[in-house]
């Protein structure tokens, strides 16, 4: 087993494209040999590369991709505890376990993300408040280091290992396995609401109002639209249905973008169309329905490569985190300040995440209001709309996620992680990525 | 009256090649009982397991040396023993590419790339036909490659083997075509597995290991020719390269 000839390689976002050498194990034992850090070049575990930005590129080392390390280990029925090798999917998991009437803790807005990668991003879905991040369901995990040693971590067995490998995006060592915790259900459906909302206020009175009735809750926000209108959307809040099948999704896709838009189709005006056009269909579908986990949990893993409507100079996104006292303020100024730079934002998702912390050093959900919004690569005038989403950031004492990060400057990244040095001391020597040389240089 | 469906029971020579493991998950998801054969016998562990919670009613680990085993009937016997004494699908995935400008000048490559991808294939393979005749059922899947189609510089020694390969498994399936057994060589192109590692990949003409497992899951169920391009784009671009005259033929470079 060997690194192959150098091979383009993108992110979600195709931003940058690099040339990268790549392993592609198929068995764990490869793992030590690849590693070894008197390969001279660094390396960099990776999963499916859904991370946005630069945080699963290694431009001056190599790659490891742990996607073919897909096995179940052990899936014990009775009590959803499922052990399995960290390139799984969770679309994968999911089609072996919703038969037996269990899934996902917690998963965030896609199926494509292997296990090891929703560790190595502490992960975190609409139902924060209720189950914490995805670090929160890992029982014990395996950890291979480039000095050849090899771990089992817990929350209980080299607690300092494990916390920095829970959102420690992959830098800690390569995740080979992970046992995680199973949350029962009766059916593969929920039972969803959706209500219609003028501005950001009223955002947060529906999230207080929902915040004990419903598990699941998230809100779309026009951040296209001008004046009045600016800052309303569509508040989203489900539970899972107490009746019905339980059908695990169709791992086909209905439909793929084959190749690259040669000009951005979703540019200012499709974008400010886009959002008023869902904004109308929304407002006026049926407010409660029934909805599959899929269409729910995962509505554009249905289109293949939808990253590539984006064109040539492909997309940024920018995600958000800030604390509870300041989310309303801050939230509001930065719709504010998108609106008004005419940007655009395709699909802005804002939820609200709860008091359950992570272990994680370095994780990104914690309690607050989080953003999340897609923007078309338009050069300098979108970097500096992100330097000016970054001081408002700041000012709240809110954090940006490295998953979705291609750009943030090391002051703003380490301002929102206290932690950030214990972190770094227990980043592996000969592991690293272009991500991690912005921010920790 | 509706027909009991009984699991399928399945022998997979080559269970750690990527097409053959992605081939076992198939037949597991649909609680068939397997025996997996390969060489290292950790690594048939870790795939059995898995096959095990993927749905296989059974699987058990055959740690095997293909190209060494002193006759592969007695392993078939006992193979078939665990399987409750009868077998329906027996599918050939081990292969080795090797590498072409060193088996030119080292006897030694040339002759593992002979002796895996024909050699010790043949002998399974005629072994597979005696047990699927005296069965007079069952089918047979061998792994070719459009490598055998036309011999070219860049890879003629790895083709020719598959060539004869191919030749045998059309010869096994003229000789059970009075029965109910069958015998498929299936002609793969480019695959995304371990053993393409150092082929630049990307591109139209190459596919995943689990489009070809789910190819041949759907073979297994249907009557077809004794030689099957996967994807079937092959026999058009192969009935092209072998028409093509030496004269332009030998100007090429791939």
């Amino acid at each position: 087993m060997i690194f192959g000839p150098p091979r383009r390689i993108e992110s979600w976002g195709r931003v940058v494209r690099p040339l990268q050498e790549i392993a592609q194990p198929s068995f764990r034992e490869q793992l030590p040999r690849l590693m070894d850090a008197r390969n001279k070049q660094s390396v960099l575990p990776t999963g499916l590369h859904r991370s946005y930005g630069d945080s699963n590129l290694n431009t001056s080392g190599r790659l490891i991709d742990m996607s073919r390390l897909d096995r179940v280990i052990a899936f014990d029925v009775e009590n959803g505890i499922l052990r399995a090798e960290a390139g799984l999917s969770l679309g994968d998991v999911l089609r072996l376990t919703v038969p037996y009437g269990w899934f996902l803790k917690t998963t965030p807005g896609t199926r494509f993300v292997s296990l090891g990668g929703a560790v190595a991003n502490d992960v975190h879905g609409k139902n924060h408040r209720f189950t914490g991040s995805f670090g929160n369901c890992v029982r014990r995990l395996g950890l291979v280091r480039t000095d050849g040693t090899e771990y089992t971590l817990s929350p209980e067995n080299n607690a300092d290992l494990f916390s920095a490998t829970i959102g420690g995006l992959g830098l800690t060592g390569a995740i080979t396995w992970v046992e995680i915790e199973l949350a029962p259900i009766v059916s593969s459906d929920l039972e969803v609401e959706r209500i219609p909302f003028g501005n950001i206020s009223d955002f947060f009175s529906l999230s207080i109002e929902a915040k004990d009735s419903h598990e699941h809750t998230v809100a779309w926000v026009d951040c296209a639209s001008t004046g009045q209108s600016l800052g309303r959307g569509i508040f989203q809040r489900a539970n899972w249905s107490q009746s019905g099948q339980l059908c695990p999704h169709s791992s086909a896709t209905r439909m793929t973008v084959p190749f690259e838009a040669p000009i951005a189709p979703l540019n200012r005006i499709t974008v400010k169309l886009f959002n008023n056009v869902y904004y109308r269909m929304q407002r006026s579908g049926a407010p409660r329905r029934m909805q599959h986990y899929a269409s729910f949990f995962y509505p554009l893993d249905g289109i293949g490569h939808w990253n590539r409507l984006y064109g040539p100079r492909g997309l940024y996104q920018y995600q958000c985190v800030i604390p509870p006292k300041e989310s309303h303020d801050a939230i509001e100024e930065l719709v504010s300040q998108i609106s008004k730079s005419g940007a655009g934002s395709f699909l802005a998702v804002l939820k609200t995440l709860g008091p359950i912390r992570s272990c994680g050093l370095i994780s990104f959900p914690r309690e607050g209001a989080t953003l999340a919004l897609d923007f078309a690569n338009r050069g300098h005038s979108t970097l500096d709309l992100f330097a000016r989403l970054d001081r408002v950031v700041v000012e709240a004492g809110g954090a940006l996620y490295a998953a979705k990060d291609g750009r943030v400057p090391k002051e703003v990244f380490r301002a929102g992680y206290p932690l950030f040095e214990a972190f770094r001391e227990l980043v592996d020597p000969a592991i690293s990525s272009d991500f991690w040389r912005r921010v920790d240089a | 009256m509706t027909a009991v469906v009984k699991e399928r029971r399945v022998i997979i020579l080559g269970a750690l090649s990527a097409i053959g493991e992605a081939t076992a998950r198939e037949f597991a998801a649909e609680g068939a009982s397997i025996v997996i054969a390969g060489r290292c016998a950790e690594r048939l562990g870790q795939v059995a397991d898995d096959l095990t919670a993927r749905g296989a009613s059974h699987v058990t680990t055959w740690p095997v040396d293909f190209s060494t085993v002193e006759d592969p009937n007695v392993d078939f016997d006992r193979m078939v023993q665990q399987l409750g004494g009868s077998v329906d699908v027996v599918m050939l995935f081990y292969g080795l590419l090797g590498d072409q400008e060193r088996a030119e000048r080292d006897i030694a490559e040339l002759r593992s790339i002979i002796s895996v991808n024909f050699s010790s294939a043949a002998e399974w393979c005629v072994a597979t036909a005696g047990l699927l005749e005296r069965q007079n059922h069952g089918i047979l899947v061998a792994i070719s490659s459009v490598a055998g189609d036309r011999g070219r510089k860049s890879n003629y020694i790895y083709g020719s083997a598959k060539a004869g390969l191919t030749v045998l498994i059309e010869g096994i399936a003229h000789r059970l075509a009075r029965g109910e057994a069958r015998a498929v060589a299936v002609k793969l192109g480019f695959v995304d597995t371990p053993m393409t590692a150092q082929i630049q990949k990307g591109g139209v003409l190459w596919v995943k290991p689990d489009y070809v497992a789910r190819r041949l899951l759907a073979l297994v169920g249907r009557s077809s020719k004794p030689i099957v391009y996967i994807p079937t784009f092959w026999r058009p671009i192969m009935g092209v390269i072998r028409m093509m005259p030496a004269s332009i033929f030998h100007r090429t470079s791939f």
